[in-house]
């Protein structure tokens, strides 16, 4: 009963807090936010779960009631957490309130609808990251884009409207191609299932209960399926060339909608990628895993390529997170205990590091209202607390060991260096690594350009310290990153556990 | 036998309709200082409202039940099954929404007792058209809908917009009542028998008389496209919602739309049942099925290309008469998903009673305040209305089938019965036409949350909080979310009492 209790708790605040007056809707909707974190917290003390819950481990927390039935299956509420799951509902309720902390200064009006949407998004997300029937998860899929849809379109930069827009066709259009998808695997399997459970779902397909529908072959249909959806989560994700709704989505996004937009809203495509095609159809995932393995590859390095040409602190942070995903992509592609629990792992790490650097730049922004490369330097004089702590999440982006970013990445490189399921394994992962160069390269010189030097700004604006509540949730974070990279093992154990019956769904020819 | 008792507890809900409308007349003519428009407006509402108790009280109570079977009365020429029921359900919830709206809507207006009179006997003439199982009471209770309809739309006789769409509606629809009426009397001729039973029984055997009897049904299938605003009698649907006083638009769009769709239903399951109509070479299925696919895409295109909110709506809802014909397009004899389909139509139609209610009273709303008809009028009304403005976003949404909102699970539900029934390309365009839809429903959200009033100005009509308006919008916004959770019961309902029928 506890995640529907969590995410009934986080539907009231959105509530309560849309009523509040603005005066202090920011104040009350952190205090609410406090509520899911604690339960998370609890939900991670609690955990009981065993192995992966679609390929029938032991779910934690599980609730399953029957909602209605459509075609012969029943529609059920279907909820339940296992070792991929868990550390993306706390990464969720971590981040939500340290947003909402961030966008006390930036955001000044409508403050009530701000916040109530945030935590609406939240609820959402909980939705997400917890259901386990394909219909309960596609609704809460959706309901993500509503308020990040409003939250881009109103409080946005000056080409909010666009940016909004384009976010919002793209991932809809994206998410029936996915629906068609999986619907036709459905269909396929015919009388086999009794309902959308996706491990009911998952466990059909391995155990070959696919079957020709309208004429097309089990295997084809399989395959144009892992298609379909591939192609609907690789917008979400992004990965290359269909990432452009993100930049822009970000440079237009106040920074509490970016830090979640990149720090959880990312994840839900790689989430999805992860639990959809690579744990359902893991035999098509490894049959296309060279060309998966390429498009990662460049990811990373296209990704990073654009980041070196951008001039706009946020659209290189923006970048450099399409250029991250590449990482988890090629990490799920390779097929080994390592690669998938350290692209679940990297997950994590990323939603923090790149919420760090958003709020981060933002705060910077705060004070000098530009976020343009050359129109600031010297910054660490003014502002040192604050730039301290973006250039130490830089490090951290950079895979600096004893941060989370190093061990997300670690993981992955020694999972793809040794993949079975992936030909020149080796040659990839030697091409991935080498984007950490081309981060490096456009981290540091943003940095040395902006912060340091003599101090001087285009822009007519008294720069001082930043107050203490814009600088705590970046210390906050900071410490977390921290803390995840001194000792992983405190997530990286029940992901493991839940990655192994991923790798074992693979059938190796020879 | 008929006995009394049975008759006035089957009928209760018609009976309901029709003395409300009594009494608010009986009111206007005897006592003219007593015809308050909140008295009016109350007196209407629940007497809307106690129908819609009395119609789920035949349910619960069992008096009409899928197992019970339909109650047959005057001679079989009435029949009061489960689907007429449903149906009633979905007239009286969107009178009683209509009326509280106009309760605001007509403050000022001299006579408002007339409109609620004449509402009520247009629900009264729905109610008995879901009722009827004779061809000669189809007819009448058809016109007992469309003459009050004629007058609500020419309503506000001091504004040309509304007289001159009360005539085109008046023009058009006496000539579709006159080819209705012709195709009756052929099916009459060709069959020799008005009621429903009857006339599915001669259909099987026909011989040399199957010509006439496809002539007629063709031009009944012409009179049923009339009353559900679908291609190619549906030029009237845009002009009549347009001009018409806005709740008077919500009322035809979703009211009297479910009435010809429930006299469809009716008539192609029980009068002209497909195993015989396809036996006797008369394939209305195809002919639903062109219908089908061209309304909706008509509808959806033309709705994209509008710059006045009420007269996208009005395209959209032609549009969802497309959808809503899939449940007659993807019926085939013996198939086995052909309750699913139907009952799937029905639940979408109750589903679309709400949102697509509450988006034209949200019109209502914005006709209230005087804020203009276009896009570009609406910029910015979620900062003055945040309230009313979160139900329009829930209206559009879920009339574009968004999953959180009941339309994605009454969309979603049509399109899989007619793929389970072997239609996929129904569902196919159904699926594509939705998300073209998301494109003109979006821009209202649009308007309305993200972009800014011309003028500061823009914004000062709002100075009014129409409370029953308010109420009426919100509630039809709570129940287009609460039907999502709580669409296994209509569903199951729906299916049941289609699946009765074949």
């Amino acid at each position: 009963m506890i995640l529907e209790a969590l995410i009934a708790v986080a539907f009231v605040s959105a509530l309560v807090v849309l009523l509040a007056p603005n005066e202090w809707a920011g104040k009350l909707a952190f205090a609410l936010s406090l509520i899911p974190f604690a339960g998370s917290l609890y939900l991670w003390s609690a955990f009981d779960g065993s192995g992966n819950a679609l390929t029938g481990g032991d779910i934690a927390f599980r609730t399953q009631v029957e909602w209605l039935e459509v075609g012969g299956r029943s529609v059920s509420w279907f909820v339940g957490l296992d070792g991929i799951s868990l550390p993306l509902v706390v990464l969720t309720t971590f981040l939500v309130p340290l947003a909402i902390v961030s966008a006390w200064t930036p955001i000044d009006s409508r403050q009530s609808q701000f916040y109530g949407l945030m935590l609406f998004m939240q609820a959402n997300l909980l939705g997400v990251f917890t259901a386990l029937d394909f219909f309960l998860w596609f609704i809460f899929w959706e309901a993500v884009l509503v308020p990040m849809y409003f939250l881009i379109g109103i409080w946005g930069g000056p080409r909010r409207k666009y940016a909004a827009i384009k976010f919002f066709v793209y991932t809809n259009a994206a998410s029936l191609l996915m629906f068609i998808g999986f619907m036709s695997l459905v269909f396929a399997l015919g009388d086999s299932v009794s309902s959308f459970a996706l491990p009911e779902i998952t466990q059909a397909i391995a155990a070959g209960d696919l079957s020709a529908w309208f004429g097309i072959a089990p295997e084809r249909m399989a395959l144009l399926a892992f298609l379909a959806m591939f192609l609907g989560f690789a917008v979400k994700v992004p990965i290359v060339p269909v990432h452009t709704w993100l930049p822009d989505a970000h440079v237009e996004a106040p920074t509490p909608v970016s830090v979640l937009l990149a720090g959880v809203l990312l994840k839900m495509g790689t989430y999805a990628l992860l639990r959809f095609n690579f744990t359902m159809l893991p035999n098509q995932a490894s049959a296309l895993a060279i060309p998966i393995a390429a498009i990662a590859v460049i990811s990373v390095i296209y990704g990073a390529m654009l980041a070196l040409a951008q001039k706009d602190l946020k659209r290189i942070v923006a970048y450099s997170s399409v250029s991250s995903m590449g990482y988890v992509i090629l990490g799920l592609v390779v097929f080994t205990e390592y690669g998938v629990g350290g692209a679940t792992f990297q997950m994590v790490a990323h939603g923090l590091i790149s919420g760090l650097m958003f709020m981060a730049v933002g705060v910077v922004y705060n004070a000098t209202h530009t976020r343009m490369v050359g129109d600031m330097a010297g910054m660490a004089d003014r502002m040192p607390i604050t730039v301290g702590i973006l250039v130490a999440g830089a490090f951290g982006y950079m895979g600096l060991p004893l941060m989370a970013g190093f061990a997300g990445e670690f993981f992955i490189f020694v999972g793809s260096l040794s993949a079975p399921a992936l030909p020149y394994a080796p040659v990839f992962t030697a091409l991935a690594m080498f984007g950490i160069v081309i981060v490096a390269g456009y981290l540091l010189s943003a940095m040395q350009s902006t912060l340091f030097g003599p101090f001087h700004l285009e822009t007519d604006y008294e720069v001082g310290p930043a107050p203490f509540h814009d600088v705590a949730p970046l210390a906050v974070l900071l410490v977390a990153i921290i803390v995840l990279g001194v000792a992983p093992d405190i997530f990286f154990e029940m992901i493991r556990d839940a990655a192994v019956p991923v790798v074992e769904g693979v059938t190796l020819d020879g | 036998m008929v006995n009394a008792p049975t008759a006035v507890t089957a009928l209760l809900p018609v009976l309901l309709f029709a003395l409300t409308g009594l009494a608010l007349l009986l009111i206007d003519t005897i006592r003219p200082s007593g015809r308050s428009n909140t008295s009016m407006a109350v007196v209407s509402a629940l007497g809307s409202l106690g129908a819609l108790g009395a119609t789920a009280w035949l349910v619960v109570s069992g008096t009409v039940g899928v197992d019970a079977g339909a109650v047959r009365l005057f001679a079989d020429t009435i029949a009061v099954d489960t689907m007429a029921l449903f149906f009633i359900a979905i007239f009286a919830s969107v009178t009683a929404l209509v009326v509280v709206a106009a309760h605001d809507y007509f403050h000022d207006h001299a006579n408002p007792a007339a409109f609620y009179s004449l509402v009520l006997f247009a629900t009264t003439g729905m109610a008995l058209l879901a009722v009827a199982n004779s061809l000669a009471v189809v007819f009448v209770a058809l016109e007992m809908v469309s003459l009050p309809s004629y007058v609500l739309v020419a309503f506000l006789k001091q504004n040309r917009g509304s007289v001159e769409a009360g005539m085109k509606y008046f023009l058009v629809g006496a000539l579709s009542s006159a080819i209705f009426l012709f195709g009756i009397s052929l099916v009459y001729a060709a069959t020799g028998s008005l009621l429903f039973g009857d006339v599915a029984e001669a259909v099987g055997s026909l011989d040399g008389l199957a010509g006439v009897a496809g002539l007629g049904i063709v031009m009944i299938v012409g009179g049923v496209a009339f009353k559900t605003a679908s291609v190619p009698f549906h030029f009237w649907a845009p002009e009549a919602y347009e001009g018409a006083p806005a709740p008077v638009s919500a009322y035809l769009s979703s009211a009297s739309k479910a009435a010809g769709f429930v006299v469809a239903f009716q008539l192609f399951t029980e009068a002209f049942p497909v195993g015989a109509s396809v036996g006797a070479n008369i394939d209305w299925v195809l002919a639903f099925g062109i219908i089908a696919a061209v309304t909706m895409t008509l509808g959806n295109f033309a709705a994209a290309v509008q710059e006045e909110v009420k007269r996208m709506l009005a395209y959209s809802s032609i549009g969802h008469a497309g959808y809503a014909l899939i449940g007659l397009a993807a019926l085939s004899a013996g198939g086995q998903a052909n309750g699913t389909v139907m009952g799937a139509a029905m639940a979408h139609l109750l589903v679309y009673g709400f949102m697509n209610t509450g988006a034209f009273l949200f019109v209502a709303m914005a006709e209230r305040w005087g804020v203009g008809r276009t896009f570009a009028d609406y910029a910015g009304l979620a900062r003055r209305a945040p309230v009313a403005s979160t139900a329009m976003a829930v209206f559009m949404f879920s009339l574009a089938g968004l999953p959180p909102f009941a339309g994605f699970f009454s969309k979603y539900f049509l399109f899989q019965a007619a793929i389970d029934n072997g239609f996929v390309w129904l569902a196919a365009l159904g699926a594509v036409n939705s998300v073209i839809s998301l494109y003109y429903y979006s821009r209202v959200v649009k308007a309305l949350f993200i972009d800014d009033p011309d003028s500061p100005s823009a914004l000062d009509a709002i100075d009014v909080r129409p409370t029953a308006l308010y109420a009426a919008v919100v509630f039809a916004a709570v129940a287009t979310v609460l039907l999502l959770p709580g669409f296994g019961p209509v569903i199951e309902t729906a299916e049941a009492a289609a699946s009765a029928l074949f």
